[in-house]
């Protein structure tokens, strides 16, 4: 049984001009399992991310022919609804922990607030929160625990927000670029948090991401998507079977370690794509 | 042509001192490119400006041509070494037209012609008369990074100092901008000093390249060694493995 089923997902803007479609009738269905969501910036893939959680900026709109999350009709919740559903069973880690934590709120505090929230005592959150650090792999969870976010690095910080996000145990993740800012080696560390999350707690995983290497050797599954639309959806593992000729673009223009293509093969964009 | 030797920089705040950058050296020859790599806070930006004057030098010398490099930086020196910054967001000012960001260097140096060389290097960096007179906002990310060098190469410089110069941007629009840089070096003779975390870039670009961790000189290799992954130290073989992407089989670290 899927997780998440998205049918013909809009997301329109007002402009100067008229409405912008920047989502242009996406659809997937996610089981519990890791799916990645790859393409350049203004491809919507932020977008996309956003609407399934009901968090498309205002003045913009989501519409969708079928948005269901686990049985529940996603189109029609109530605002008090949403709050039962977002945090507790479905939680989105941001790009940069810079902009996504409260600067002066210590981060322990900001992570029982999620729990007390949905219902905890303060002993049994204070208690979580200590586990989930330690569960992210934080060395010292007291220590953290009292920092407020400046004393922490990039790393330590995207840590904490997937901390944040994993204390309700949710049922969905979706993960908007959550390595993007931090160095290869720490990358890599966070995924293998996630990776772990999603076969030990069958966790369903949405990863949204630029870089379309890193999404084939971590996902199960890619869709890339090109202004607004799907164009390609592969096995992580048959990235190079590619059929699109933006995907292949968007491999081969990436330099290698072990290449030598001078120059290197850039992108023709194609008018067509986009229809 | 460039050489630095057992370069430190010291930021000192009250009685807190962080050293940055703790006895680095690196000669760069003639029409080489050369690139530094290292994770955040290993010191690999703060080289490159401590260079151009933008950090404080605590130690050790940094001498082009043999001879020590004046401080404060003169005109000259800027004359012959330029810099292109990392995020083309935030190095171009966003109330100047592309026509005084680029004319700004030219009135500096005292250069003559200004409007021919203006046009000839938006023409080389591939952009055209068209944006002469546009704001920064009105560009796209890759095409204000190609402002961004040509407003480097229009004093014709001989040394580029590239920080990150491709991280900011889309994988697509990365690829035009190194085939830029490289169409550029060759056809000038440049020489480049590259700063970058992506070990694939540097690869690409550069002939020989510093591995920085925390401040020191870890390492220093050549394209051949990065490529058939001869790295002696445990940290260059770390950021090799993970920088092949993520497998599923590691233990944990």
């Amino acid at each position: 049984m899927s997780l998440l089923e998205v049918e013909n997902l809009r997301v329109t803007f007002p402009t100067r001009k008229g409405p912008a479609e920047v989502v242009r009738g996406v659809s997937f269905t996610l089981g519990r399992e890791r799916l990645g969501i790859v393409g350049e910036s203004g491809s919507g893939k932020s977008q996309t991310g956003r609407a399934i959680l009901g968090l498309t900026p205002p003045p913009g709109a989501a519409t969708a022919d079928r948005l269901s999350f686990d049985r529940t009709d996603l189109r029609s919740l109530s605002a008090k609804q949403w709050r039962g559903l977002r945090g507790k069973r479905m939680s989105m880690v941001m790009q940069d922990p810079k902009f996504s934590l409260n600067p002066v709120m210590p981060v322990g505090k900001q992570l029982m607030e999620v729990l007390r929230t949905h219902g905890a005592g303060r002993a049994a959150a204070r208690e979580k929160a200590l586990q989930m650090l330690d569960a992210v792999q934080i060395r010292d969870p007291e220590r953290v625990f009292r920092a407020y976010p400046h004393e922490l690095s990039g790393g330590m910080g995207q840590r904490v927000m997937i901390a944040m996000m994993l204390v309700s145990e949710p049922d969905l993740l979706i993960a908007d670029e959550p390595t993007s800012a931090l160095d290869v080696t720490i990358q890599i560390e966070v995924l293998r948090i996630l990776d772990k999350l999603v076969s030990e707690q069958g966790m369903g995983l949405i990863f949204i991401s630029h870089d379309l290497r890193l999404v084939s050797s971590f996902c199960d599954r890619v869709l890339v998507m090109y202004a607004g639309r799907v164009v390609e959806e592969l096995k992580a593992s048959e990235l190079h079977q590619a059929q699109h000729p933006y995907t292949q673009g968007l491999l081969n223009c990436l330099p290698q370690i072990d290449e030598d293509r001078h120059p290197l093969p850039t992108l023709d964009r194609d008018a067509a794509w986009a229809d | 042509m460039l050489s630095v030797d057992n370069l430190e920089v010291t930021f000192a705040f009250g009685t807190d001192e962080v050293r940055a950058v703790r006895g680095v050296s690196f000669n760069v020859q003639q029409g080489e490119s050369y690139g530094i790599v290292g994770e955040s806070g290993s010191g690999k930006s703060t080289v490159l400006r401590a260079i151009c004057g933008l950090a404080p030098v605590s130690g050790g010398r940094v001498t082009l041509d043999g001879v020590d490099i004046p401080a404060p930086r003169t005109p000259d020196f800027y004359r012959r070494v330029q810099m292109v910054f990392q995020d083309p967001y935030a190095s171009l000012h966003p109330r100047h037209t592309i026509d005084s960001v680029l004319s700004e260097p030219l009135s500096i140096q005292g250069f003559d012609r200004r409007d021919e060389r203006i046009a000839q290097a938006l023409e080389e960096v591939g952009l055209g008369q068209g944006f002469r007179f546009r704001y920064p906002h009105q560009l796209s990310g890759g095409q204000r990074q190609r402002i961004a060098v040509a407003r480097a190469l229009i004093l014709e410089p001989q040394i580029l100092l590239l920080d990150e110069p491709t991280s900011a941007l889309d994988a697509s629009i990365q690829a035009e901008v190194l085939n830029l840089l490289d169409r550029l070096r060759a056809e000038r003779g440049l020489t480049y000093v590259m700063v970058s975390h992506d070990l694939a870039v540097i690869s690409h670009m550069c002939e020989r390249l510093v591995v920085m961790e925390h401040g020191l000189a870890v390492e220093e290799l050549t394209r051949a060694d990065l490529r058939s992954h001869r790295a002696e130290t445990d940290y260059t073989r770390k950021l090799l493995k993970a920088s092949a992407g993520y497998t599923r089989e590691d233990e944990p670290a």
